[in-house]
């Protein structure tokens, strides 16, 4: 294994049925890699939610991870409407996805804070009317 | 209970990985909100859904859920099927409604996960 692994994806809000390749193929990675498999679990999930976010808020984006022998990290940067209140959006429950959302399944408010739970440091920088980037951790 | 079981029990057709119908199964989660499965589901845990669309196969991907119970008799489209087939896993329509599939599984000794605290 590389000291470091760099991969990168764009994230596409045409097709809500794509969301979730990004994540798939790192999965994928890690299990070729020899990860263990409660870390690619919670990479997995962590970095699926975000990449719905991604595709129901901010009309898409890209997702870097870097895998290095200490921790993998996930930075998922989109240019969309940036997120006015934080500390409301990472209660759970808290919800601001359209109806047709919800009738695919998401949008339960459980995004955010899964996100949080399933990485040991989540960071979120955003800015309104420029975009979010949200940076997880989790450690090998 | 295994996948051959609850297909069985619920008077299921299998859709995908029909050689693959031997693996264990130790919970499962009833839910058509996958907010909720990504959120809550346990390992081991077998998904049954009334919600038939390609994020509900993302979900199990991620969640290594091990097999999914369409139930009111969903049929997955092609591109489901295609997926659930790449990532190996079984997926079982059967003609029992949400409430009823739940209950027969319980009834034959598969449980929930337990409450987070």
């Amino acid at each position: 294994m590389p000291d470091v692994m760099e991969l990168v994806y764009e994230v596409s809000n045409e097709d809500f049925t794509r969301a979730g390749e990004a994540s798939s193929d790192v999965k994928r990675k890690l299990k070729k890699l020899g990860i263990p498999s409660d870390v690619i679990r919670r990479v997995s999930i962590a970095l699926y939610e975000g990449e719905i976010n991604m595709v129901i808020h901010a009309y898409g984006g890209k997702v870097t991870v870097t895998i290095s022998e200490e921790a993998i990290t996930m930075v998922l940067a989109d240019k969309g409407p940036g997120i006015p209140d934080i500390d409301k959006a990472m209660e759970a429950g808290y919800s601001t996805a359209p109806d047709n959302v919800r009738n695919l399944g998401f949008g339960a408010g459980m995004g955010l804070p899964n996100m949080k739970k399933n990485s040991d440091e989540m960071n979120i920088e955003t800015q309104i009317g420029v975009g979010t980037t949200v940076t997880m951790t989790v450690k090998l | 209970m295994t996948v051959e079981d609850i297909v069985r029990i619920l008077d299921g057709t299998p859709l995908t990985c029909k050689d693959n119908l031997g693996i264990e199964v130790r919970t499962a989660c009833g839910s058509d909100m996958m907010s909720d499965v990504l959120a809550f589901a346990k390992t081991q845990c077998v998904l049954l859904t009334g919600l038939c669309n390609p994020q509900v196969i993302r979900t199990a991907e991620m969640m290594d859920i091990v097999c999914i119970i369409f139930v009111r008799g969903k049929q997955p489209d092609e591109s489901m099927l295609e997926l659930a087939e790449e990532n190996g896993i079984p997926l079982i329509s059967t003609p029992h409604r949400m409430f009823s599939a739940c209950g027969l599984l319980y009834e034959n000794g598969l449980r929930g996960g337990k409450m987070d605290a």
